[in-house]
């Protein structure tokens, strides 16, 4: 192709994407001269060129829009919706005369003599139109030297130093492409021409310049190591000046490779106004931080999925004026787009005001679509429902688009933004609009590393990931909790779950190792504890990839070498949550809970009463209310104290009290507030500093016990609320009470009771139920204990257990009981969570009597009764 | 011994080629001298956790990361002594590099094809699908070890 043309195209193509932006600022401020006389001087270029190139019928076209934009400047006519769509398709139609003549090297056949008359027919309106209509140059023979002062005017150079970077791959590939060139800085006000400061170089250049400074780098620190030793050395200055040197050369490399964000959105207020005008809805985009730079590398990454959002946002998330209207909201809405730094990071908000998106709708979808179980589902935070959104299952689903928004690709665009180390998370409020929030690392070839030992081995953790250090000193390792086998660390109100680095590399830990910490680190909304030996240094690294052999270790997100000159492994925070299941054990907790919640409401979508109450923990408390007798208020002066114990007469009977924590000082607080629970025979107070609020919510415990008392924790009104254990308060009130008892053999006319779970949440909710209902009950935390017990000669009337545990399961449990002499006679009950008539049958072919749905409380109680009564009628 | 010469090989096809020579134990092998890079002393090798047993590290050579590959693990050989000397062979193979940790580098030594014979259907199966053939020499046999075999055996299964 001629040099000519090429240069032509290439200019062309990248004024012309930033034409639409000018059209669309004209059309919003019509009395703003800078973008009417940006848009007039680009046709004006174009159309110049053209006939300098002997492309006649570019050049007809264009000199039409010329005319209409000349009769604008001079206030002949005036800016309205309908000229800025004329002149709007005249441009669409120079680029598709410019991708023509790109393939073809020649312009296309016909006219765009229709076009040219629409353009032509607003001048005719005006009666001064002859006078502004300049007499046109024919056109000329292409010349060989273009004059200097054309070039000048050809070629304006672009401002933004990013636009420089499109060149190089023009001339990598040594074609022109129309598309790259149209993500040019969508910045227009200060365009004076720099064609002396800029120069387009090879993006492959470039990249070669990196891979050298990054080994520069790493001589450096090799040489600093060397020379750190003897501060007398010859060398020590000349080190430290090359230290210098090289930090500011890796520094400037790193900004050739910078382009403003700003480079990925040039296309996007066309998109929306098309978008905008296509479906009758007034839309404005308004883009904040388009100067925020970031690598090249990652530019191009996210390039599309912003396209992909700001489209869905537009149109989906917009609701039409009506609709807005009857919403009470103003009749534009508001697509905001908006970039910023935040630590080493890039965060791009795409945030509309448009209809949101209807979670429990999107519950229902997931649940559907096999994402989620039902009883699951119901425990699930709104953010984390919306994160199905990204579900490769869910972008398929048709309907959901319609109704509430996203859908079609979202698991692309998730995934895009997760190759380059990512994330992306949504926000909605039903009917207020939907926000999109992506993280992304500024650069991708040098990132900024913790070092960390363990077991004497040395690893990089990307400062990315790294939430905070935690350092376990002795008086702070009693915060380190073990519960099921895996451990936690109390760190605030938070448990948060460990991984111990040697133990999952499978090193040999050392003995002498004092002192731990604690790499807090953080996977999508995954938090969790890495166990080191020791912590060193942060350092820039620069991130090598591993050979074959190794590249399947998920461990792993490369290797680097330090400054002494050895590898070392970087870890990949993502691949060690996922190696140490750190998800599904959270996951199991929340399943735990949700059979747990669900068996005291009387329906799977129901939500509890929790009452909330201050115990002078640094957590807010909660405890259901269904477990609640009543709430009361003591004096000081009614409290007695008798064998260690706060007792007051209450109805005609002296209770214990037992502070909520043993701090409190019962008698300190007029009038004291207590709340009364009951298990059917005996009732108890827990004394509590204040009665906060009972509010309705989904019992969703995020993380185990932290403490004995506390069943767990969740989140209610956003904070991290300890959901407290009725049953321990019970036991402690009541310790002397169920000695006697057993003596007396009041109780032994109760049916006997053994309920095993694997959840002491489920047991700690569920055991008073049947105390209440009058059984006595004893409580297995699994199969193994079960069986113990029973081998020890204990005997029960009836055994409820669950059918999904760990270790050994409900099904093998009652296989176990039925082969034992005395548990042929003895009645099984079966909770399970699960719910097929292929379990129904396996339960009981298991030898079950009954096979009940974990949720529904009252079944469970009227069915043991029943059993139980048959059973003692029997006996 | 059942071993034959390769007389599948046509006097056109014959040729002399160059081998490096490196012992392990009493074992003496030969690589095509085309497929080294270089050879090295002993060096740091950062250990990479949880990777196949034949991986016995990374090494750094000027800024370039060399998988290293312990040859007495993979060929089933007793391990090295902690403190025992050894030395690294530099592979370059599509385009990655390796380096083969030998207990002593010999000579270059150049061979005719013809001398080559198969691989001795007796030899330990392990050994056997790394090897190309071997060369009778005076007191002892030496391997020619098959680079790209030999590595592909080292492929993780899983």
């Amino acid at each position: 192709m001629d040099d000519l043309l090429r240069d032509f195209l290439t200019e062309s193509s990248e004024n012309l994407a930033r034409l639409d932006n000018d059209l669309i600022a004209l059309e919003r401020q019509p009395g703003d001269a800078t973008p009417l006389n940006s848009v007039f001087r680009t046709i004006h270029t174009i159309k110049g060129t053209c006939g300098f190139l002997g492309l006649t019928r570019l050049e007809t076209l264009a000199h039409s829009a010329e005319n209409l934009l000349d009769a604008l400047r001079s206030g002949k006519l005036s800016v309205s919706d309908a000229l800025i769509n004329d002149v709007l398709a005249a441009v669409d139609q120079i680029k598709n005369i410019l991708e023509a003549l790109e393939s073809t090297e020649a312009e296309p056949d016909g006219d765009d003599l229709r076009l040219i008359a629409q353009l032509d027919a607003w001048m005719s309106h005006d009666p001064t139109h002859a006078a502004t209509t300049e007499p046109e140059d024919m056109p000329e023979p292409r010349l060989p030297n273009a004059p200097a002062q054309d070039t000048d005017e050809l070629f304006p150079t672009p401002s933004s130093g990013g636009a420089t970077m499109f060149a190089p791959d023009v001339a990598a590939t040594g074609e022109p492409t129309a598309t790259r060139a149209e993500s040019d800085a969508p910045v227009v006000e200060n365009r004076a021409p720099l064609a002396d400061s800029t120069l387009r170089v090879s993006v492959g250049l470039l990249d070669e310049l990196m891979n050298l400074v990054g080994e520069l780098a790493l001589s450096r620190n090799q040489l600093a190591q060397l020379a750190a030793g003897d501060e007398q050395s010859v060398f020590t200055h000349p080190v430290q000046h090359l230290n210098r040197v090289t930090t500011d050369l890796l520094d400037a490399v790193l900004r050739t490779r910078m382009q403003p964000i700003g480079n990925a959105w040039t296309k996007l207020p066309r998109l929306v106004r098309d978008l905008s005008s296509a479906a009758g809805k007034q839309i404005e985009l308004v883009m904040e931080g388009a100067d925020t730079e970031l690598d090249r590398q990652i530019l191009q990454a996210i390039q599309d999925p912003l396209t992909h959002m700001v489209r869905n946002s537009a149109d989906h998330g917009i609701e039409d004026a009506p609709a807005r209207r009857a919403a009470g909201k103003p009749e534009q809405g508001t697509v905001r787009l908006a970039a910023r730094h935040e630590g080493g990071h890039v965060i791009i908000e795409i945030a509309d005001d448009g209809r949101g998106i209807d979670v429990s709708r999107v519950r229902r979808k997931a649940i559907e679509r096999g994402l989620v179980r039902a009883d699951l589902a119901e425990t699930l935070s709104d953010t984390q429902v919306l994160r199905f959104i990204f579900e490769p299952g869910f972008s398929t689903a048709e309907q959901i688009t319609n109704v509430s928004g996203r859908g079609v690709g979202m698991d692309v665009v998730r995934s895009n933004i997760e190759a380059i180390g990512g994330s992306v998370e949504l926000q909605s409020e039903f009917g207020r609009g939907a926000t999109v929030r992506i993280r992304i690392p500024l650069t991708l070839a040098i990132i900024s590393a913790l070092i960390v030992e363990s077991a004497g081995e040395s690893f990089a953790v990307p400062q990315i990931g790294i939430v905070e250090l935690v350092r376990v000193t002795e008086e702070k390792r009693q915060l380190v909790e073990r519960v099921n086998g895996a451990r936690f660390y109390r760190l605030r109100d938070v448990l948060l779950p460990l991984v111990d680095l040697h133990g999952l590399l499978e090193l040999e830990p050392r003995a002498d190792v004092e002192t731990q910490s604690i790499v807090v680190c953080q996977v999508g909304h995954q938090r969790f504890g890495l166990m080191v030996d020791e912590v060193f240094d942060t350092a820039e690294i620069v991130v090598k990839p591993v050979g074959r052999l190794v590249k399947h270790l998920s461990a792993y997100a490369g290797c680097t070498i330090t400054g002494d000159g050895r590898v070392i492994m970087i870890l990949d925070p993502s691949g060690v949550a996922s190696m140490a299941a750190i998800n599904e054990r959270s996951s199991r907790d929340e399943s735990a809970l949700a059979a747990a919640k669900t068996s005291l409401g009387a329906s799977e979508e129901a939500t509890e009463s929790i009452l909330l109450f201050d115990a002078g923990f640094p957590a807010m408390q909660a405890v259901p209310l269904s477990l609640v007798a009543r709430l009361e208020e003591f004096a000081p002066s009614v409290f007695e104290e008798a064998d260690g114990q706060f007792l007051v007469q209450y109805r005609g009977a002296l209770i214990p009290v037992i502070p909520a924590n043993p701090s409190i000082d019962i008698r300190a607080l007029d009038p004291r507030p207590v709340i009364m629970f009951n298990d059917g025979e005996r009732t108890m107070g827990v004394a509590v500093n204040a009665i906060r609020d009972i509010v309705e919510e989904k019992l969703s415990i995020e993380r185990s016990a932290t403490r004995a008392g506390v069943l767990g924790v969740c989140v209610i009104n956003g904070k991290a609320t300890e959901v407290i254990d009725t049953d321990y308060f019970l036991r402690l009130a009541y310790a002397d009470w169920h000695r006697s008892l057993g003596h007396s053999g009041t109780d032994s006319a109760a049916p006997h009771v053994l309920l095993i779970d694997d959840s002491r949440f489920f047991l700690g909710l569920l055991a008073p139920a049947l105390r209440a209902a009058g059984f006595h009950i004893t409580t297995a935390s699994g199969a193994e204990s079960a069986l113990a017990r029973l081998d020890a000669g204990e005997t029960f009337d009836l055994v409820i257990s669950d059918i999904e545990m760990d270790g050994m399961d409900g099904f093998a449990l009652a296989e176990a009981i039925r082969r034992k002499p005395l548990g042929k006679e003895l009645m099984l009950v079966a909770l399970t969570s699960r719910d097929g008539s292929d379990d129904y049958a396996r339960g009981i072919a298991a030898g079950f009597d009954a096979y009940l749905p974990k949720y529904d409380r009252e079944t469970v109680v009227s069915t043991v009764r029943r059993l139980t009564t048959r059973e003692l009628a029997a006996a | 011994m059942t071993t034959t010469l390769r007389s599948r090989r046509t006097a056109a096809q014959s040729a002399i080629h160059e081998y490096v020579t490196f012992a392990l134990g009493e074992q003496w092998i030969g690589i095509p001298v085309g497929s080294v890079q270089e050879v090295l002393v002993a060096q740091h090798i950062a250990r990479v956790p949880l990777a196949p047993s034949a991986v016995a590290g990374f090494l750094n050579l000027r800024g370039q990361i060399v998988t290293s590959i312990d040859l007495r693990t993979t060929l089933g050989l007793k391990p090295r002594e902690a403190d025992a000397t050894f030395m690294n062979v530099v592979v370059r193979q599509e385009g990655e590099l390796f380096a083969f940790m030998v207990d002593d580098v010999g000579d270059v030594l150049a061979f005719d094809d013809e001398v080559i014979e198969d691989t001795p259907a007796t030899l330990d199966a392990r050994w056997r699908s790394a090897c190309h053939g071997i060369v009778r020499r005076e007191h002892d046999l030496l391997l020619i070890l098959d680079v790209q075999a030999f590595l592909r055996l080292d492929q993780p299964t899983s």
